[in-house]
């Protein structure tokens, strides 16, 4: 496999298919994280969940399309202002889908999968008829077109720079929401003992919608940053649901650490597996070492230890 | 400060508590005794609005919370601690207690629950799931006065507990009582902890309550021939 190559292009193919990886990891958390909320506050597993993320792709593109023909003279900061609509339009169609549907079916996993993949399904054909079949794609900004040389055979793309400069500070903004803030605090209450929640008086049909919505909302997020790395298409989320699943299950369901470590081993193996193998083969391989590791330690990577 | 009145609660079918009616004064605290499966856990339980009741009333001063739930009542002044404690494990002490803290402006936990547990103070960073059970009681109290409630439930807080810990537990309810001016409502089976710490005694059987007295006129006997198996 490897005996095609001099060890300079080994070296050069690994680091740029690692640096592809890393994008792909970038989505990869950005989308866990949000599913990773929802499941470990409501045990409610989202199917819908990519189709969140691409709606948040394609109010970017919508963004993109105005501004290039309406404010062309605000184009370069465009894309922040579609990261938060798409935060915001994402979040708010969040909780009214809390509302109206998942919070009826809680405590019903196989309903709930059930729903929310009608809800994807549903999502899809209205993002065909508004949107058509044919995939779309954004215009960047000049500051995010170009690269960064490193050798003659690698180069950095800014878009990537700046996608996981992204991704880092909503982890971290994620982490400070969840571990050192009063919100965070009755999340993690609710999601341990719903019951005793209640009793010490937290509002926990609150936290769920607002936890629904905020899960969704940084889908919305992940969908503004996909634009940058492919093309929008009304079922491009569900290429990402399978393998943010397997990057939830695998990391552990209730642990931050882990999404963040098991997006970043999936990704960089599928990414480095691609070159040399085909997709399909990376993503088989991908499949059956989780399993593996699944079957050896069903927790996940990242577990709690202590006396409950 | 609490009255229960023609109070039934029901597992699908099945009536576990049977039209009880009793009342708890400002300042006071009352004890139910009874032995396991004779409905002490529902009661306190429905008393939260943890299991629904369907039938009879439960009033907070002049509030009627029958139908509230749980953490609404918590806002009207009724804090639990559970049976087992239940505390969050995997959060810290003072994570523990600031769950506490929804229903109030407390910004940050009351000096008075660390003077009552200083214990829990020198801990505050540590995973509650690490305490002992004895700590783990204390925190499950101090979480349940975070609220600043009128009336505490407590549900058998000495289950578990070594017997140098369960004197301690008693002092402590008697000094949140004559401190905070609460109103407190535990269930028991441990006759000597119910006549350490209540004013008045009721027991119950098969979910009715079957005899009431005071410390004062307390058959020591009979009582205790209710909690024999």
């Amino acid at each position: 496999m490897f005996s095609d190559y001099t060890s300079a292009e080994l070296v050069s193919i690994f680091a740029m298919q690692g640096f592809a990886g890393l994008i792909l990891f970038s989505v990869f958390v950005l989308m866990a994280l949000g599913l990773a909320i929802i499941f470990g506050q409501m045990g409610v597993i989202n199917m819908a969940h990519g189709e969140f993320m691409i709606l948040g792709a394609y109010i970017t593109y919508l963004l993109s399309s105005f501004f290039e023909n309406n404010l062309p003279s605000l184009f370069s900061i465009y894309f922040f202002l579609a990261m938060i609509l798409a935060f915001i339009v994402t979040a708010a169609l969040g909780a009214l889908v809390e509302w109206g549907m998942v919070r009826h079916l809680y405590r019903r996993p196989l309903d709930t999968l059930l729903a929310t993949w009608g809800l994807s399904l549903i999502l899809q054909q209205v993002y065909r008829s508004v949107f058509g079949a044919r995939e779309v794609g954004v215009t960047l900004p000049d500051w995010m077109m170009g690269s960064i040389p490193l050798t003659d055979l690698v180069e950095i793309p800014f878009n990537g720079v700046f996608v996981m400069i992204l991704t880092f500070v909503i982890a971290v903004s994620v982490y400070f929401l969840m571990f050192k803030s009063r919100f965070g605090g009755q999340v993690r209450a609710v999601v341990q003992n719903r019951p005793m929640a209640g009793a010490v008086g937290i509002n926990t049909q609150k936290v769920d919608r607002i936890t629904f919505a905020i899960g969704c909302g940084i889908a919305g997020i992940a969908g503004s940053a996909f634009t940058m790395i492919g093309s929008t298409g009304p079922t491009s989320g569900q290429l990402y649901i399978v393998d943010t699943f397997l990057v939830v299950v695998f990391g552990g369901a209730a642990s931050l650490l882990g999404t963040i470590a098991s997006a970043f081993t999936i990704s960089q193996a599928q990414s480095t597996m691609e070159f040399f193998l085909s997709g399909s083969m990376a993503k088989v391989l991908t499949l059956l070492v989780v399993v593996g590791i699944l079957m050896i330690r069903p927790q996940g990577l990242f577990a709690l230890k202590i006396r409950r | 400060m609490l009255q229960v009145s023609d109070y039934s609660v029901s597992y699908g079918q099945s009536e576990v508590i049977h039209g009880m009616n009793f009342d708890i004064k400002e300042n006071e605290i009352v004890a139910i005794l009874g032995r396991n499966g004779m409905g002490k856990s529902t009661l306190m339980k429905s008393l939260m609005g943890m299991v629904e009741s369907r039938l009879g009333s439960v009033a907070l001063g002049p509030v009627d919370v029958s139908r509230m739930k749980s953490h609404e009542r918590v806002r009207e002044g009724l804090a639990f601690v559970p049976q087992g404690r239940m505390i969050f494990s995997t959060m810290t002490v003072k994570e523990n207690i600031e769950t506490g803290l929804t229903t109030v402006n407390d910004k940050k936990v009351p000096a008075s629950i660390y003077e009552l547990f200083p214990v829990l103070e020198e801990m505050k960073s540590r995973r509650g799931g690490n305490l002992s059970g004895g700590q783990q009681q204390q925190l499950a109290i101090a979480r349940a006065l975070a609220s600043k409630p009128k009336v505490l439930l407590l549900d058998e807080p000495t289950e578990g507990i070594q017997p140098s810990i369960i004197k301690e537990i008693a002092n402590t309810l008697k000094k949140i009582r004559d401190s905070h001016g609460l109103s407190i409502f535990v269930s028991e089976q441990v006759l000597s902890f119910a006549l350490d710490v209540a004013d008045r005694i009721l027991v119950i059987e098969k979910g009715e309550i079957v005899r009431e007295e005071t410390r004062d006129s307390v058959d020591e006997k009979t009582i205790a021939s209710y909690l024999s198996v």
